[in-house]
């Protein structure tokens, strides 16, 4: 057997992460429990910004393998990577004062966050199925614990108990459909795998049922309809520190489990999946923005519209074109740094007493905080997808890949049910702008949060001149996309 | 010709209205107020050169400006204007002088905001009227919805936010279906979003009768024609006298403008295959919708009915195809946008008095203001066209195109000129003349300085408009041809 070299600078950030938690998590117990805590947040986010900056200064040209073949560092790793690392870094900053009042300010917290992060760059640079695995797994288990943080709340541990029965069921699919692929192939390298699927015939039960298996397992992580049950309680029970992680930065490593697997692995299985993919994505989107006009709850509301997203991204997918990986791309990064902001906002509207997570909070919100007001429209508009924002150019792309693979009426369908989407994020600034305030007493104001906010809410429409560079580089990441 | 001028039309008012955001609270309104008045005039002045600079011996784009903006969709910030929207422009430049005076001392409350949301949505409507490229356009088109939705949710009447709503997914239903054309024609044309590109794809007759329809969803909700018309009167009734100047006025033009520069060139087999169906919509427009506002009791709601059954005439003399319908159409379109934003503004002057648009509130009006009495009977007048004001060009051109084609079209539409007087001046009748019906009637007071500004400079345009239209008529000359020749050809392939 030839012996390789392992090449294992390839995963330098990943290293810098988990071995910063790992010194955060033994540091802090030295510390007095305050210092303590301040410490392992700063550090934290420092690190993650670091990483980030790493990344960025040693951004890949092309794709190298490196651990045996196990893992991969291309141009869409290293994007993605930066958008996790940034995003979460984000919303670090944005839970300091909701994890402070609420008593969960805690290092744990933090570490849990950075293993997580951890997961979420190893399952963007997988490019071996148990690579795949170990990084998922190690992102949800983290995920679990952060959820169940509110030990003493129902509704917190009715999730985590909720998303880890069903998680550990998707996980437990996704294994069973790795392990018939590799029945069918005999290896777990998805380069193999998708050079020995080559030319399958249509008809090959064995082949389908693992088709199935993985596409079910990825709809489930997505939360896409009918897989979607967990999505609403979790994202409704969690702190809203924990909602905003699940909800932002997971969705970009599922991204790129989506595209390794599929676009990867099972490249030449297009026609099969992309059928699964376009029911799950029409029901998604249908699914989502229907039943979240029905919701009160601001948290569980952004819970459907996340399913009805994540529907518009599975449709760039299921297009089987370079064009379609690429909106999809962008599309899930827009939507990361708009599900980053829209929790940023109900976690600055929150107080100590009063979660903020009601519609009926919103009410004459730019009576009370005008500013933060704005953002919120901004937002709102750029969720709907209504130009000038960049939540316009992501459906655009999307949209634009459906139509260029001959699938208009799917594109048809999908817009038609953005305008029923339209309607809830209408309502929200309804809330805000056109009805009269509860009560009359101002939000109280946070200058450097609010400051992060105004700059992650506006570059979704400062951005516009620029976007055109923004969607090339995903063109590009695409073209590199390395099996 | 190198000029950057439609950039600073543009962005001067966008970014005008974001340095009067910039003001604050309510009180420093008076600084937003020069502000605004100070800014939309500069506007108004710069863009007189495209006016002046125009060359009307061509159907060529001009004031042209072209910069690459995504690449990965070959996707241009291209701006350019034709003979078509160049008069168009104009008009929003005038109006928003108009609106903004009129909001002087209407509007107390964040007057900062309500001044940008005008500002900003100047910029944007010319914008729309000189892209040249259809995602810019679109980006343009549905930007525009934003600043209207605010204006006629935080400043409109007692049901505002089931209008606006209604008004946004409305208009938002029919955009999208034009983007997905957009999109089909963008594969088409081998990855062009340039609108001109489009005017010379050939297409197969189905697609393209597809392709009409997608736009016609687009444009007919904006026109609005019959049956998808049941926003506007929700619209217009709750939004503040500015809104519904601008949306009647500007917007409604978007549509008219949309079917000339999208449908009739770009689909012309399409086109002329339904032409049935526009003109039997249009026939209906103008007919059963003149007497539904008949029926009216609430002013605002009898204008806007009006409004329907006006634009109706548009695209009459759109799809009849020939060169008086066109002309017609879009004299009709100008004449329009000052003769409504008139009334819309003659009722403003009303509702502010007395807070009621209900006709049976006042009668005799004309005893306490007589001055008022003889703006709102000139703009009455014009509005069921009398000859000599601008009504009269539009309608009896269109008139006289749809003759050519069949004269039961032209018979069906004169009707209107029976039907428009007998609900404008029946509602003169009952506001404007009789007996003083109340107090609070006899005790109005006139027009002050300020309203006789605006309403006189409106009553001027409409005078000028109505006895010498050939400037107007010569600035679309060229482009109207070009067009008509378009439309003559078959683009099937």
């Amino acid at each position: 057997m030839k012996v390789e070299a392992l090449k294992a600078a390839a995963a330098t950030p990943e290293m810098i992460v988990a071995f910063m938690a790992c010194l955060i998590l033994v540091a802090a117990l030295y510390m007095k429990k305050e210092a303590g805590h301040r410490f392992s947040y700063g550090l934290s986010v420092v690190t993650l910004i670091f990483v980030a900056i790493q990344i960025m200064m040693n951004f890949s040209e092309t794709g190298t393998t490196a651990l045996n073949n196990m893992f991969v560092d291309d141009p869409m790793a290293d994007l993605l990577k930066i958008a996790i690392c940034l995003i979460s870094a984000g919303v670090f900053v944005y839970s300091r004062q909701y994890n402070q009042d609420r008593g969960i300010f805690i290092g744990e917290y933090y570490v849990l966050g950075m293993f997580g992060v951890t997961g979420m760059m190893v399952m963007a640079s997988a490019n071996h199925l148990l690579t795949l695995y170990l990084g998922l797994e190690l992102m949800s288990l983290c995920l679990y614990a952060m959820i169940a943080f509110y030990r003493d709340d129902k509704l917190a541990v009715e999730a985590a108990m909720k998303y880890f029965v069903l998680g550990a069921l998707a996980s437990s699919i996704l294994l069973y459909g790795m392990s018939l692929l590799y029945g069918l192939t005999g290896s777990l390298e998805l380069s193999v795998i998708r050079d020995s699927l080559a030319g399958t015939q249509q008809g090959n039960v064995a082949v389908a049922l693992a088709v199935v298996f993985i596409v079910v397992a990825v709809s489930f992580k997505l939360g896409a309809v009918p897989f979607h049950m967990w999505v609403p309680d979790v994202y409704q029970g969690s702190p809203t520190s924990t909602t905003a992680f699940v909800g932002a930065a997971p969705k970009i490593a599922a991204f790129a489990m989506t595209l390794r697997l599929l676009a990867g692995g099972l490249e030449d299985l297009h026609g099969m999946w992309q059928q699964m993919l376009m029911i799950i994505a029409l029901l998604s989107i249908a699914g989502g923005n229907i039943i979240a006009i029905a919701q009160s709850n601001l948290k569980r509301m952004l819970a459907y519209s996340t399913i009805s997203h994540m529907g518009y991204f599975l449709c760039g997918i299921l297009a089987g074109t370079e064009e379609g990986y690429s909106a999809s791309l962008f599309y899930v990064l827009v939507y990361a740094a708009m599900s980053l902001a829209a929790f940023g906002i109900v976690l600055y509207l929150a107080t100590k007493e009063n979660e903020s997570d009601q519609l009926d909070d919103l009410k004459g919100l730019s009576k009370r905080s005008p500013w933060i007001a704005f953002l919120l429209m901004v937002l709102m508009f750029s969720m709907a997808g209504i130009p000038p924002t960049a939540g316009f150019f992501a459906k655009f792309s999307v949209i634009q890949a459906l139509v260029n693979a001959n699938l208009v009426w799917v594109a048809v369908i999908a817009v038609i049910l953005a305008v029923v989407g339209a309607y809830y994020y209408l309502r929200i600034i309804k809330l805000a702008y056109f009805d009269a305030p509860e009560s009359d007493e101002a939000v109280k104001s946070n200058a450097g949060m609010s400051a992060v906010l105004t700059v992650n809410v506006l570059l979704i429409v400062a951005i516009l001149p620029w976007i055109g560079s923004l969607l090339a580089l995903c063109n590009q990441v695409i073209r590199q996309f390395t099996v | 010709m190198e000029s950057n001028l439609l950039s600073i039309l543009i962005w001067l008012p966008i970014l005008a209205g974001v340095l009067i955001l910039g003001t604050g609270g309510d009180e420093r309104a008076p600084l937003a107020r020069k502000l605004a008045l100070g800014f939309s005039i500069v506007v108004l002045i710069l863009s007189l050169p495209l006016w002046s600079g125009f060359d009307t011996t061509t159907a060529e784009m001009q004031f042209i400006e072209r910069a690459p903006w995504i690449h990965s969709f070959n996707v241009w910030y291209s701006l350019g204007i034709d003979g078509i929207s160049m008069p168009l422009i104009l008009l929003t430049t005038a109006l928003t002088v108009i609106v903004v005076i009129a909001g002087w001392e209407v509007i107390q409350e964040r007057v900062a905001q309500y001044m940008a949301a005008f500002l900003i949505m100047e910029g944007v409507m010319i914008g729309v009227f000189s892209a040249l490229d259809a995602v810019l356009f679109y980006v343009f088109w549905e930007a525009m919805l934003i600043p209207m939705f605010l204006i006629i949710g935080i400043w409109g009447g007692p049901n505002r936010i089931y209008a606006t709503i209604k008004f946004f997914l409305y208009t938002l239903l029919g955009s999208l279906l034009m983007l997905v054309a957009f999109l089909y024609l963008y594969n088409k044309s081998d990855g062009s979003f340039s609108i001109l590109d489009f005017h010379d794809l050939k297409i197969g007759l189905n697609a393209q009768i597809l392709i009409f329809l997608a736009f016609f969803t687009a444009f007919a909700v904006k026109v609005p024609m019959f049956p998808v018309h049941t926003w506007l009167p929700d619209a217009h009734v709750e939004a503040p006298t500015g809104g519904s100047v601008i949306l009647a006025a500007i917007m409604l033009k978007m549509g008219g403008y949309g079917f000339l520069r999208f449908n009739m060139p770009i689909t012309p087999d399409a086109s002329h295959e339904l032409a049935w169906f526009m003109i039997t919509l249009s026939l209906i427009a103008i007919v059963y919708i003149a007497l539904v506002a008949l029926v009216q009791g609430d002013m605002k709601k009898l204008i806007a009915y009006s409004s329907i059954s006006h634009m109706g005439f548009v695209t009459l003399g759109m799809f009849v195809f020939n060169s008086q319908g066109l002309e017609g159409a879009m004299m009709q379109m100008i004449s329009h946008g000052f003769i409504s934003g008139a009334l819309f503004l003659c009722v403003g002057v009303l509702y502010d008095r007395l807070h009621s648009r209900e006709i049976k509130t006042y009668s005799g009006v004309a005893t306490p203001m007589p001055v008022f009495a003889a703006f709102m009977v000139l703009f009455a007048m014009a509005n069921s066209g009398l000859p000599g004001t601008s009504g009269f060009v539009g309608e009896f051109l269109v008139i006289m195109g749809s003759f050519q084609v069949n004269a039961w079209f032209a018979i069906i539409a004169a009707l209107t000129l029976i039907f428009g007087a007998a609900y404008t001046l029946w509602m003169i009748k009952r506001v404007v003349y009789g007996a003083v019906v109340s107090d609070d009637v006899a005790a109005l007071k006139d027009v002050n300085q300020r309203e006789i500004l605006f309403l006189g400079l409106l009553a001027a345009m409409v005078l000028v408009v109505g006895i010498w239209p050939n400037p107007i008529l010569e600035v679309m000359h060229a482009t109207i041809d070009n067009l008509l020749q378009h439309t003559q050809i078959s683009k099937l392939p």
